[in-house]
């Protein structure tokens, strides 16, 4: 078998490329990834976009969440807590239907934070708003703040909760965008869900990094936050309503 | 004959104390019961050395866990040395799976010490069953038990 000089220069080239671009794409996972005993930084906002283009009528996300969180109910949807839940919209005028995920859409400025008593409910650095149950008395000021009902009030005992979850009575919860998978470098449970048995509707991903996944779908195209009029800055972000 | 006799009675004194240092034996396999009948019952399932040395562990592990714990809520911070969950992973029985319990490596203490704590009333009791990275089983008390 001969090359001439043309054909080698063009398969050199083609490896070379692809040496140079796969590992370099892993070389900056490598570089962001955080290690356990470093505190997380401003230099990232975790966010999440949901296509509502894409997004069935499909369970998915929540039932993935539950699991993943070990939350489970009573059979009595008014006090039976929730992180995640699917709402459904209705154009009255054309009867056009659309359903979409709701959570802790984890704002900038959250109205949980302003109005917690006690510093229960606070944003860490990278933008994921949580309860430190650990001093929660269970007010639900929060609760009512929140104009995404988003937060939910454990009324009962809970046992067998998930290690990596604790949950009690007397507190409120919420979504964590899963923290605990975002921590070591997984996405959270709801999107790998949708990406698995949904409709790939969920992106997650740091909306400061200009190269994420999240922010070049962003700046694809349009999307908004629920309730732009509150100027809250949500993480959360939609597309199609 | 009185030899006869001497060797006899030392005979007996002999298979009497072999039985008496198989039957210790036997007891110090059952890892690390400290005391019967006065005290609480801590039982050592695995490992020979905690994450600190055992009379610091004994007074301080409430500050190190509290300390831990404002640092992975608030921070992010997820290392396992002092943290809550290795703790329950590595004490938990073998055959329970938990700290909590007659006998748990938590409840048995606090019992006997008074001291009411309110831990388990949001975290579980109950070892990852997925955990990595704790101390082997010692002795023989954990026969059968999962890894």
């Amino acid at each position: 078998m001969s090359l001439n000089r043309r054909e080698f220069i063009g398969i050199g080239g083609a490896a070379v490329a692809g040496m140079a671009l796969a590992p370099s794409l892993r070389l900056i996972d490598l570089a962001q990834a955080r290690s356990p005993e470093e505190a997380v930084t401003s230099l990232k906002r975790w966010g999440l976009l949901i296509d509502i283009n894409k997004c069935q009528d499909c369970n998915a996300c929540v039932t993935a969440c539950h699991e993943e969180n070990g939350v489970y109910g009573h059979g009595r949807p008014a006090s039976d807590p929730q992180w995640i839940r699917k709402v459904t919209l209705k154009d009255k005028l054309t009867g056009y239907v659309q359903t979409l995920p709701l959570m802790c859409q984890h704002c900038e400025s959250p109205p949980c934070v302003d109005v917690c008593p006690t510093g229960a409910s606070f944003k860490r650095a990278d933008g994921i708003v949580l309860v430190d149950k650990h001093i929660c008395i269970g007010c639900r000021y929060c609760m009512m703040a929140c104009p995404y009902k988003a937060r939910s009030f454990v009324h009962e005992d809970i046992t067998d909760q998930k290690p990596h979850a604790p949950r009690g009575k007397g507190t409120v919860e919420s979504c964590t965008l899963c923290v605990h998978r975002v921590d070591t470098g997984n996405i959270p449970a709801c999107v790998e869900a949708c990406s698995k048995d949904g409709n790939q509707a969920m992106v997650f991903g740091d909306l400061k990094d200009r190269n994420s996944d999240i922010s070049k779908y962003l700046a694809s195209g349009p999307s908004i936050q629920l309730r732009p009029d509150l100027n809250l800055n949500t993480g959360v972000r939609y597309r199609g309503i | 004959m009185g030899k006869i006799k001497q060797i006899v009675v030392g005979g007996v004194a002999l298979v009497a104390a072999g039985l008496l240092a198989v039957t210790l034996a036997q007891a110090a396999n059952v890892s690390g019961v400290k005391s019967k009948g006065i005290g609480p019952t801590v039982k050592i399932h695995r490992g020979e050395q905690c994450v600190e040395p055992t009379g610091d562990m004994r007074r301080n592990h409430m500050k190190y866990i509290l300390h831990q714990r404002d640092k992975t809520m608030h921070q992010g911070i997820r290392t396992t040395k002092h943290s809550f969950k290795n703790c329950v992973d590595c004490h938990a029985d073998p055959i329970t799976n938990s700290v909590q319990g007659q006998d748990g490596f938590c409840s048995s203490c606090h019992e006997y010490a008074s001291v009411k704590i309110d831990c388990f009333s949001c975290h579980t009791d109950k070892r990852d069953k997925n955990a990595v990275e704790v101390a082997p089983f010692k002795g023989t008390a954990a026969k059968g038990a999962q890894p």
